[in-house]
Order: C-alpha cells, then structure tokens, then sequence
C-alpha cells in the first residue's frame, strides 16, 4: 500500500485527439494542425527524464529480479555476481516447497476476504454519508486517518489493540462473556487478525471512491422512484447498485491489485506466522530474500516474480475495464 | 420542518458514532501513549488516560528525533524528485502528444501494479553492486517510484485540462515550449503540484519495505525503521512505542486537516472518471 498508488485516468490526455478528429467535420480538423516535428522534439525532450527513470529504476529492478530468479544464488555469489544459471530450477524448488500450499491459500483467502468486506463495508458508508445531514462531510472525511497513517503505525496499533493479555479487544469481549483469543500468536487466528487490521486500512479507500461514484447518479432518478412509491431498499437494489456497477468494478479490481501485494501489515504484526498461518505470497517472497540469515534470493525472487504476473494479469483488466467504460 | 431536523439529527448522531468507532484505534495509540507502564499490563485496560504520564513522549524526543529528521531529508527529496520528473512529462504527454505517449501513458499505468516487495530485491541487487546500501539518497530513488507513475498521471489529467488557447498565445509571444512550461504550465497547475508533493511526501514518510531492505542497519534510518527497531528490542514500553506512532501520524494529521480536499481529490483521481 501503501499498496495505495492510486492510477488516474490519463483517458482526458487521449480522447481528444481520438474522438474529435474521428467525430468532427473537417473543418473542425483543420484547426488542430498536425504537430509540427519541432514540437515532437520538445515532447520528447520533457519526457527523457521520465523515461530513463523508468528504464533504469522500473525495468532495470525488475530484470535483475528475473535474472535473480534463473540463477542459484549464495551471499558470495550474490556479491561477485558470478551466480551459475540454473533455468527454472528455482521456480521448481518453490513449487515443492511445503510452504506454496498454504501461501497460496492464504493470499487467495486474505485478498478475498478483505475485498468483499472492505467493499461492502465502504458501499454501506458511502450510501450513509451520500444523505444530507450536518458534519456529514466532516466526518468523511475523518474516516481517511486509517487510510492516510503510516502502515507500521496502524500495524503496531493492532497488535497492541489485539494483544491477548492486555489487549482491549480481548477485554471488550470479555464485558460480553466471549473468552479471550489469542489472535496474533495462536495459528487459526492470525490469518483473521491481519485481515481485520487490512480491512480497517481500506475502507476509506472504498468509501470515497464509492461515494464519487455516487454523486454521479442523477438525484431525479430518486425523485422518481419514490414518487412510484419505491421504498429505501428497493430505491438502493433498483437504481444505486446497478448505476454504481462501473464505479464498483474499478473499485474492486484496484482493491484486488493492491491487497494482493500487501506486505507491511502482515509481516510487521505476525511476520506470516506461527508457522507459516499467516504467510502470503508477499510475505513468503520478503521471508526467502530477506528474513533470513542465509538469504535465498532465487526462490524469493522466483515467488516475487509469481507476484508480479498475478498484478499484471488484473492490472490488464483494470486498464481494459477503465478504457471500455472511458468510450462508453 | 420540525420532523426533518429531528430526522438528520439522529443522521448526524449514527455518523459520529461510525466515525468513532472507525477511529477508535487512532484514539486507543493516544491513550496508550499516555498511559504509565504499571498500568500497561491491567487487565482491563484504562479507557481513558486518567493517570497519563508523558514518560512516552519524552523517550520519543530522546531516541526518535534523528529517524524524525531523517524521514523528513527522505520525504523533501521525493517530493522534489518526484515534482521535477513527472511535472514537464505531464505536459508533454497532455499538450505536445509525441507519438508513443499513450504507450508512455499505459507503461505509468501498468508500474503503479508492481508490488514493491518485488521492486524492493531488484533495488537490493543493483545497489549491492553500486554500494547504495544504506544511502539516503538511494532510498530517496527507491522511494519516489511509489509515487511517479502517480504523479505523471496526475499531471497528465490535470494539464489536458488547460485551455488550448493560452499556450497559443504563449507561442504567438514567441516562447518556447519550455518557457511555456514554466511561466504558463506550471503556474497554472498549482493544484496538481500540491495533491502530487503531499501523496509523494505521505508514501516516503510512511514507507517500511524499501527502509527495511536498502538502509535497514544504517547510519541514517527513517521514522518507521525506528519504531520497527523500538517493538523488536522492547515490547515492555508499549507507551513509548505508541507515542512514537503517534508522532509519526502528524504528518498524515497535519496534511488532512489542512489539505482534506486535496487528499480526497488524490484518492479518486485514479478510481474514477470524473
């Protein structure tokens, strides 16, 4: 987060140039000239820096991770970066690892769990807040402190809220009669645990992503609705979740790319234990190269590579959806 | 009349509850922070700081102060990196259209999805062999590709929003692009410069994967570094450890009360069209 970069539509930089000159009459046309070469020089001027920073501190960092990942590394080797190539032998070692198993049920369960709450959790806020009453925007926007903490700071504060002895969860639940849990060290609890403090962290995210979306719903659709007698519900399952429907997508599949990278949370309040309960791809990737004292940087650039290629894949629908509903 | 206020009274009753039991957290560091170490262990906990005790911030103000100021060098140097590159791409990806923006535009898109675990090893590999290990300005690069791709995005949106005609004028004027850039561009896009610096400065400030694997162990640590350091060798001061959280919020604290719009603004910008 903060698996938290949030990608803005560059879709207004390209429309224009798309839809007015395929749409407007000619003369229309004539107006935006064809760019001179001199201004295709000084495009390209303003953007040499950008483009070498992406060569040489985005490419660059993922092929040596590649690289990393197809040769047998030791600390040695790592430092005289004579490593002999080994093809995908490490990829095999973590695919027989006893630890692939329950990393990938892991993350498979931390991404989705998280999701379905924060987004329902974000939706029903939304819907609250979208109402007009005093302090209503106020309050939103005191519900992007969670949001905007830094993760190590919301991280420790969990672990202490979710301590077993002193913690104050344990001890609210003890006003009602519910025995202690000892959330962070016992290994059927700590996969939940990080999960509650995730789902804290994101739902400011989805609430005001959601409620922008809301505001984009005509009013006089609930005019109407209620002037046909539609009650709350209905006015909600007939006309707001299916108008949100293109907001929700985007929400979602932002959500799944950045919950499926979450790292800090989970490896500052369990460090993917006891014994692997908590361990995510992320996590599992981060304990290989550098949790250790003998770093295995093969294997965990190899999980981390896994990582990569999950992001991308939903990556690539998050941009396909976007432009879809850009041209729509 | 006398109805509906009496109906978005109890609105506004249900939204400050929400509110607060959504920031109960944010208030239990505080009252954690405050709390004397003998009654850390009660069980159960104070719910309010009755005998409170700055014994934590006083500890804070004598350990944490350097990883403070080392955030603070860590979190300019971003924000002016971050600004100085993505800025002049910006404009040129929204006014000057050269062929192969869009590819540009979809490679920024594409960077935001790599997790930074994965950047974070690339990082450690190729700065093992340029002894940039535990460099400040090694995690200040590090940093700023958090928030690049963001930022040209940003730009890019905010700037394709000038009208045409002004940096026609310009031209007319006889300024060049960059001239344009600066005396026009820029100052116009004042609004975008500041949601870019305050979500490059909030990620560097709040960054824990880069600070652990390229300066973890260094002369100059970041503040999430020294309370990573402070639960490991002490997890006794649980109100030091707190009050150094919540030290370490005042940036997130400050920028909200006074930028919220911005934030908000920063948050959707991505999400959502318009």
């Amino acid at each position: 987060m903060k698996q938290t970069a949030h990608p803005p539509d560059h879709r207004p930089a390209r429309t224009p140039t798309g839809t007015a000159a395929a749409a407007a009459p000619a003369p229309a046309r004539a107006a935006t000239p064809r760019r001179p070469a001199s201004q295709q020089w000084a495009a390209w001027a303003f953007l040499t820096p950008v483009t070498l920073y992406l060569v040489l501190f985005y490419a660059y960092p993922l092929y040596r991770n590649l690289d990393l990942s197809l040769r047998d590394y030791t600390v040695r080797s790592f430092v005289q970066g004579n490593a002999p190539f080994t093809g995908l032998e490490n990829y095999g070692k973590i695919l027989d690892d006893p630890t692939f198993a329950p990393a990938l049920l892991h993350t498979v369960v931390f991404t989705a769990v998280c999701l379905v709450f924060q987004y329902a959790i974000g939706l029903a806020l939304a819907v609250f807040f979208h109402q007009h009453f005093r302090l209503s925007a106020t309050l939103r926007a005191l519900f992007l402190v969670p949001w905007l903490l830094p993760l190590i700071v919301s991280a420790s504060t969990w672990s202490w809220m979710l301590n077993s002895d002193s913690g104050i969860v344990n001890a609210l639940m003890g006003t009602v009669g519910v025995d202690p849990v000892n959330w962070l060290t016992s290994p059927s609890w700590s996969l939940t645990s990080v999960i509650i403090a995730n789902i804290w962290i994101g739902v400011p995210f989805n609430l005001v992503v959601l409620h922008s979306g809301l505001q984009s719903i005509p009013a006089g659709l609930y005019e109407a609705a209620a002037l046909d007698g539609a009650n709350a519900w209905q006015r909600f399952w007939r006309i707001t979740f299916p108008l949100l429907r293109p907001v929700s997508a985007i929400t979602l599949l932002l959500g799944l790319v950045y919950t499926l990278k979450v790292f800090d949370i989970i490896w500052i309040m369990t460090k993917g234990g006891p014994a692997d309960s908590s361990t995510t791809f992320a996590t599992w990737s981060y304990q290989l190269g550098f949790g250790n004292l003998l770093p295995a940087f093969g294997p965990g650039a190899a999980v981390g590579n896994l990582l990569v290629v999950a992001a991308l894949v939903f990556g690539l629908v998050y941009i396909r959806v976007q432009r879809k509903q850009a041209l729509s | 009349m006398n109805r509906s206020t009496s109906r978005t009274w109890w609105k506004t009753a249900i939204g400050v509850l929400l509110t607060a039991i959504m920031l109960f957290p944010v208030y239990w560091m505080l009252n954690v922070s405050l709390t004397r170490d003998q009654d850390m262990r009660k069980s159960p906990p104070d719910l309010l700081p009755l005998n409170g005790t700055l014994a934590g911030y006083r500890t804070v103000l004598g350990e944490q102060l350097p990883y403070l100021a080392t955030s603070l060098v860590i979190g300019l140097g971003t924000v002016a990196l971050t600004v100085a590159l993505a800025a002049p791409a910006g404009y040129a990806l929204a006014k000057l259209r050269p062929r192969g923006g869009g590819v540009l535009g979809f490679l920024f898109l594409v960077a935001q999805m790599i997790p930074g675990i994965i950047m974070a090893m690339g990082f450690y590999a190729i700065y093992l062999q340029l002894g940039l290990l535990q460099s400040v300005p090694g995690l200040i690069v590090a940093d700023s590709t958090l928030a690049v791709p963001f930022a040209v995005l940003i730009f890019t949106a905010f700037m394709s929003g000038i009208p045409r005609e002004l940096l026609q004028a310009a031209q007319m004027d006889g300024a060049g692009p960059w001239r344009t850039f600066r005396a026009i561009v820029l100052p116009m896009s004042r609004n975008a410069v500041v949601t870019v610096s305050l979500f490059a400065f909030l990620w560097s400030w709040s960054d824990f994967v880069f600070a652990s694997t390229l300066v973890n162990g260094g002369a100059h640590e970041p503040i999430t570094l020294g309370i990573y350091h402070y639960i490991g060798n002490n997890n006794q001061e649980w109100n030091a450890i707190m009050a150094t959280a919540v030290v370490a919020s005042l940036p997130a604290a400050v920028i909200l009360v006074l930028a919220q719009r911005y934030v908000a603004a920063g948050v959707t910008a991505g999400a959502v069209k318009d």
